[in-house]
């Protein structure tokens, strides 16, 4: 399955805004600090990912995670 | 009985008979779809849900040794998908004995039950999380053991299973409180079930309450932490052994 950056990015944000921050906030240079986006809410996140991609990342894989650009970067690197 | 629309899935392991058996009846009475797991015992665990139904609640039986990795995963997607709802209570009571003092104790008497009493509740916790995660909801209640708490010769291996299973439930607890999942662990002393046939009568003779317990008296703490009104409690031991670990 090829999935485009384009569909992860509409995903990732999607899933992020059910933790909390504003929709509008959430772009590709936001930092998960910056969105109170804690260390659960990326676990939940990789959970999403590997239901709707396949794409299963590990603790370790999201841990030097920093924005929600790294965070789609790996999903599309990992998916294709 | 059940007088309303059921509230969602509970699985409860070890299900066929004693503690087991009588948690999922009582959270069949407060409305819950439950999971009748058993391992062996089947006949066991159909006259639970035989009589679970006779009451007008709906269970099912569902069969499944649990130190077998793959357990968690067929448990939970055959209960979402018989009942269609999310698995939202999970109890991990299946537990196995293989007592001897610990100079003379063997290493399949260590491994098996700290597989089943320990890690087979991880990977059933780690499975339930994921939908209860999704949810903002859940109930993961742990059948410890007084033998957690305080020593009983001739169980090493299970105390270190069930004190682990305790601090199990603590550290998961805090890792989710706020997404309004509770996790905690019930710890029964001496209960009459089969598990504690031939025990001898020494053990009960420290129980201040001088009797066993039965397993609807574990029951009912299970039902409260399960129930809405233990909303607010989560990481806690809740001891069920007539004073023997007070």
């Amino acid at each position: 399955m090829s999935v485009t950056t384009e569909q992860v990015e509409t995903r990732v944000i999607e899933t992020l805004a059910s933790f909390g921050p504003e929709a509008s906030q959430i772009t590709r240079g936001a930092t998960f600090e910056e969105l109170d986006i804690d260390s659960l809410d990326l676990v939940e996140l990789a959970q999403v990912v590997e239901d709707d991609y396949g794409v299963v990342l590990k603790g370790e894989d999201m841990k030097d995670l920093k924005t929600v650009g790294d965070a789609i970067d790996l999903i599309v690197d990992r998916a294709g | 009985m059940p007088e309303s629309e059921a509230r969602g899935t509970a699985l409860v392991t070890g299900a066929s008979r004693g503690i087991g058996a009588a948690i999922a009846s009582a959270l069949a009475s407060d409305g819950w779809d439950v999971g009748v797991n058993y391992r062996s015992d089947r006949d066991g665990a159909e006259a639970v849900v035989a009589a679970i139904e006779s009451d007008g609640g709906r269970a099912l039986t569902i069969g499944a040794d649990i130190t077998q990795a793959s357990a968690a995963e067929h448990l939970f997607s055959e209960l979402e998908s018989q009942f269609e709802r999310p698995v939202l209570v999970l109890v991990n009571n299946a537990g196995i004995t293989a007592d001897d003092l610990t100079p003379s104790l063997g290493d399949e008497a260590w491994d098996s039950v700290i597989e089943t009493d320990l890690t087979a509740a991880f990977r059933l916790t780690r499975r339930a999380l994921r939908p209860m995660l999704r949810a903002r909801a859940g109930r993961i209640v742990n059948i410890a053991s007084v033998s957690g708490l305080r020593a009983n010769p001739g169980q090493a291996n299970y105390a270190a299973a069930k004190a682990g299973l305790i601090a199990f439930t603590k550290t998961t607890a805090v890792e989710v409180a706020r997404r309004g999942i509770t996790v905690n662990a019930v710890a029964p002393g001496v209960i009459e079930t089969d598990m504690t046939v031939g025990l001898n009568g020494d053990l009960l003779s420290l129980v201040p309450a001088r009797r066993a317990g039965k397993p609807e008296e574990v029951a009912a703490c299970v039902r409260f932490l399960v129930s809405d009104e233990a909303s607010y409690v989560t990481g806690a031991v809740l001891s069920v052994d007539g004073g023997l670990a007070a």
